[in-house]
C-alpha cells in the first residue's frame, strides 16, 4: 500500500471521527469532505471504498447505537431518545431502528441490560448494529433521517 | 505465576513520528532506543512507571513480508488495527485541554462515565487511545 494510500486512509478516519462526534448534526458533507481534503463526489466515494458502507449509512448506524445505549442506560422517553440522537421523526426512527436492529425500540429496551462498564470506545465499536437491511436508504447528503 | 505486565506493542507506521507524538505531545518518555539490526526497538513509558513498557514497533520485513505489512499498515490507518493503549490520569479535563493545546486529535471526551471522566484521542496513524480519570 502506498504512503498515500494510508494518508488517504488516515483523512478518511478523520472524517468519520468527526461524524462519531457530531453525530446528532444533519450530515455535512461539504464538511467532512473538507476534513478528509477531497471533494464531496470523491469523498462519498472513497469512503465507501474505505469503510465498506456510505457515510449516510455510517451515521444512521452511529445514531441507532447511541439510541441502544441510550434506551438500556435512561429512563428517556423513546421520543426523546429518538430526537437526540438526530432523528426528527419518531417514525422514521423506530423503521430505521427495526431495520438495523431487527426488533423495536421498545422490545429492545425491554431484552437487553445496559453496556457501562467498559472503555466508551469499545462499547461503541461493539454495541454497532451490522446493517440488516440492503434496502435502507442510502441517499447522500439528507441529514436527519 | 504472572505478576505484571510490562511490555505491550502498538504498531506505527514512522518510528521518528511516533517519537514525536509519544514523546513529544504525550508526554511519556524514551525507555529504550536502539538498532537491533533487524529491526529498531523503540519502547516508551509514563514518567515515573519503567516497568510498562510499550513497544512501537513498524510493520516489515523481516518479521513479516511487505505483503502482509502492507494489510498492517492499512488496517492501522483505518484505525481497525485493534492495537490501543489505556492510560490513566488525576484530571482527565486538564489533560484533554493541554493535549487540545498541542493539537491532538481527539475521538471524543471528555464522557462522564461510571468507572470515571474519559476520553479518546487517536496517534498520527489510527491507532485509538484513552485516558481516564478514575472514578474515586
Amino acid at each position: 500500500m502506498s504512503r498515500e494510500v494510508e494518508q488517504q486512509n488516515r483523512r478518511m478516519l478523520r472524517a468519520r471521527d468527526a461524524m462519531d462526534r457530531r453525530y446528532a448534526e444533519p450530515l455535512d458533507i461539504t464538511a467532512l469532505a473538507r476534513i478528509a481534503h477531497v471533494s464531496e463526489a470523491h469523498f462519498i466515494r472513497t469512503f465507501r471504498a474505505t469503510f465498506g458502507e456510505t457515510p449516510h449509512r455510517y451515521l444512521q448506524r452511529r445514531r441507532v447505537e447511541r439510541a441502544m445505549a441510550l434506551l438500556c442506560s435512561t429512563d428517556g422517553s423513546i421520543t426523546d431518545i429518538c430526537m437526540s440522537v438526530g432523528f426528527s421523526s419518531l417514525g422514521t426512527f423506530s423503521r430505521t431502528f427495526r431495520e438495523i436492529v431487527g426488533e423495536s425500540p421498545k422490545d429492545y429496551r425491554a431484552a437487553h441490560p445496559g453496556v457501562d462498564r467498559v472503555p466508551t470506545h469499545f462499547s461503541m465499536a461493539w454495541t454497532r448494529p451490522s446493517e440488516m437491511s440492503s434496502s435502507f436508504g442510502e441517499e447522500p447528503g439528507s441529514g436527519s433521517a | 505465576m504472572f505478576t505484571n505486565i510490562n511490555v505491550s506493542q502498538i504498531f506505527v507506521l514512522d518510528q521518528d513520528e511516533a517519537l514525536e507524538f509519544y514523546v513529544g505531545k504525550l508526554g511519556l518518555e524514551v525507555h529504550t532506543d536502539v538498532d537491533l539490526g533487524f529491526m529498531r526497538w523503540l519502547t516508551v513509558n509514563v514518567p515515573g512507571d519503567p516497568d510498562r513498557q510499550i513497544l512501537l514497533e513498524r510493520p516489515g520485513p523481516p518479521s513479516m513480508d511487505e505483503a502482509t505489512a502492507a494489510q498492517v499498515r492499512e488496517l492501522v490507518s483505518k484505525g481497525v488495527m485493534g492495537g490501543w493503549v489505556g492510560f490513566v490520569t488525576d484530571d482527565c479535563r486538564r489533560t484533554y485541554d493541554e493535549l487540545s493545546a498541542k493539537q491532538v486529535e481527539f475521538t471524543d471526551g471528555p464522557n462522564e462515565q461510571p468507572y470515571g471522566i474519559d476520553a479518546g484521542i487517536r496517534d498520527p496513524f489510527g491507532n485509538k487511545l484513552r485516558f481516564v480519570q478514575p472514578a474515586p
